[in-house]
């Protein structure tokens, strides 16, 4: 029978508590210092503004986030789906990776703001261009740790298939595949923000979107009016939205890895 | 007895021209503890990797029961290989690493979980079949890769430095352990290491090399009556047999000094 520990001195209630404490601390700063030094709203709008604007824009703001989070999320699937299937092709054969690499490199260090017209102007529909110009800027950290991982098996365990006579299948299936996924994964956490990052990016260059904008629009026009709230709450969904994609991925991460992985494995 | 493994003048020169092994002649019975006991870079392991089929000689030839290594099991027999370390799949569950040689030979799985069962209670685990390796002590580790190793009811056992890296105290009780498992079932063990002592406890026969170049340059037989208990350990004939092996490697060593002082001065 022990005593029950302090709320306070949890380990998990602590993860939550401090970083809190301090985004209320420097949100309330923030609002003091607004309204103490009477900041017009199109310089710096209040934290309490901004929540309004959040509300009484709800509509387009979201509408926004959906469509932003459409291109995101499809651009993540098609770099996740590509990425995969170039690094098992690069494992194939030391000269086929030898031959691609460079090229994966190249599509890595272009900016995607100097590429971008150009594929905008190529595909004319801004959907399927604005999904380009995200898979191009998340796909390379997919290749380069799968790659990775799939190279990454332990020599003694690779000894011991083909000690067994294992074919190429099962060695991939039960050896290869297995070792790669903790690299897998982190590329995933890293290729899951790109992604997003990407997608704004790329609508701020398409600029005028017709029908179908996301946020990087609603900031461009709250911009030009001066709405310099609007252009906050935009860009708030906008940070929550990375955050909870990077949440997600360590949640999948530890659903595929607990236990066995060092990364993974919690020491309380 | 039969002749289980006939080494003919085997030898071998790496791709980059080192000498790892000079020719040796070495034949293992059906049911013998054979030990190669050597230095580090004596070649004790390249010879196990040759028999094993995982490294192909560059002179001599290597029969296991009368047929070249890779035709081997097609007479029914099984040869078996223990790493120095226990090389599990660190995903996978204990009774799942112990299954893997039996998957991959295709065993319909109700069958394979018998034997598997069967393997782990050989080596005392059979409370552990659901944990992750990582959740078992490096004694443990090994143990679950001898049950790997003994699920495909192997007649050969080959086993390099499997307990190098472990505690005295444990390396002791595994090596007894392994001594019971062989005369139960019967098998024919080589066993690599670089323990004086353990060569003594464990072997019918050991082959001592030597390193620089590496070669066989003596054989002692054991010839001390089994089950062998802690008391081997401390009796007179276990000393004179360590003495007689340790003279044996020093000798080696010294005659490996001299040539390199000859090839200076030359």
């Amino acid at each position: 029978m022990s005593a029950p520990v302090p709320l306070l001195q949890q380990p998990r209630v602590q993860r939550v508590f401090y970083p809190a404490l301090v985004a209320v601390l420097l949100l309330g700063l923030w609002q003091g210092l607004v309204v103490l030094l009477e900041i017009p709203p199109f310089l710096v709008p209040s934290p309490v503004r901004v929540a309004q604007v959040m509300v009484s824009d709800a509509g387009l703001l979201f509408g926004a986030l959906v469509n932003t989070l459409k291109i995101t999320l499809f651009a993540f699937l098609c770099a996740v789906v590509l990425g995969v299937l170039i690094a098992f092709t690069f494992v194939q054969s030391r000269l086929i990776e030898t031959a691609l690499f460079p090229y994966a490199v190249l599509l890595q260090v272009t900016p995607i703001v100097a590429i971008a017209p150009l594929i905008i102007i190529w595909f004319k529909d801004p959907t399927l261009s604005l999904v380009m110009c995200a898979t191009i800027v998340a796909l390379f950290p997919v290749i380069a740790n799968t790659t990775l991982g799939l190279r990454s098996v332990n020599p003694g365990l690779m000894s011991y298939f083909q000690l067994n006579h294992a074919s190429r299948w099962q060695v991939l299936l039960r050896l290869r595949i297995p070792s790669a996924l903790p690299y897998f994964f982190g590329g995933l956490r890293i290729s899951s923000g790109l992604a997003l990052i990407g997608a704004v990016v790329a609508e701020f260059v398409a600029g005028t979107g017709g029908t179908g904008t996301g946020l990087a629009y609603q900031i461009l026009q709250a911009g030009y009016q001066l709405n310099i709230p609007r252009m906050f709450a935009a860009l708030v969904l906008i940070t929550v939205t990375g955050v909870l994609l990077f949440a997600v991925m360590a949640v999948l991460s530890k659903w595929a890895l607990g236990g066995w992985h060092e990364s993974e494995v919690t020491h309380d | 007895m039969n002749t289980a493994v006939g080494i003919t003048a085997a030898a071998k020169t790496y791709p980059n021209g080192t000498r790892a092994l000079e020719p040796v002649n070495l034949t293992v019975r059906q049911g013998e503890f054979v030990t190669l006991l050597g230095p580090s870079g004596c070649g004790k392991s390249t010879l196990l990797k040759m028999v094993a089929g995982l490294l192909a000689p560059s002179e001599g030839a290597i029969a296991l029961w009368g047929a070249p290594v890779e035709q081997a099991e097609r007479s029914g027999h099984r040869l078996s290989f223990v790493f120095q370390e226990a090389t599990l799949m660190p995903w996978a569950r204990v009774q799942t690493n112990v299954r893997l040689p039996l998957d991959l030979a295709g065993t319909p799985r109700a069958a394979a979980d018998a034997r598997v069962a069967d393997a782990l209670k050989l080596v005392g685990l059979e409370k552990f079949a659901g944990n992750l390796p990582r959740e078992l002590s490096g004694g443990m580790q090994m143990r679950v890769s001898i049950a790997r190793g003994l699920v495909t009811e192997p007649t050969l056992l080959l086993m390099d430095e499997p307990f190098g890296a472990l505690d005295e105290i444990t390396r002791n009780r595994l090596d007894s352990d392994l001594l019971e498992l062989w005369q139960r079932k019967k098998l024919t063990v080589i066993f690599v290491t670089h323990s004086i002592y353990e060569a003594v406890y464990l072997s019918t026969r050991v082959v001592v090399m030597a390193a620089r170049p590496g070669r066989v340059v003596d054989e002692v037989a054991i010839d001390e009556p089994y089950p062998r208990d802690a008391a081997f350990r401390v009796s007179t004939a276990f000393s004179g047999y360590a003495k007689r092996l340790q003279d044996s490697l020093l000798r080696a060593s010294a005659a490996t000094n001299n040539n390199a002082d000859d090839t200076a001065l030359a």
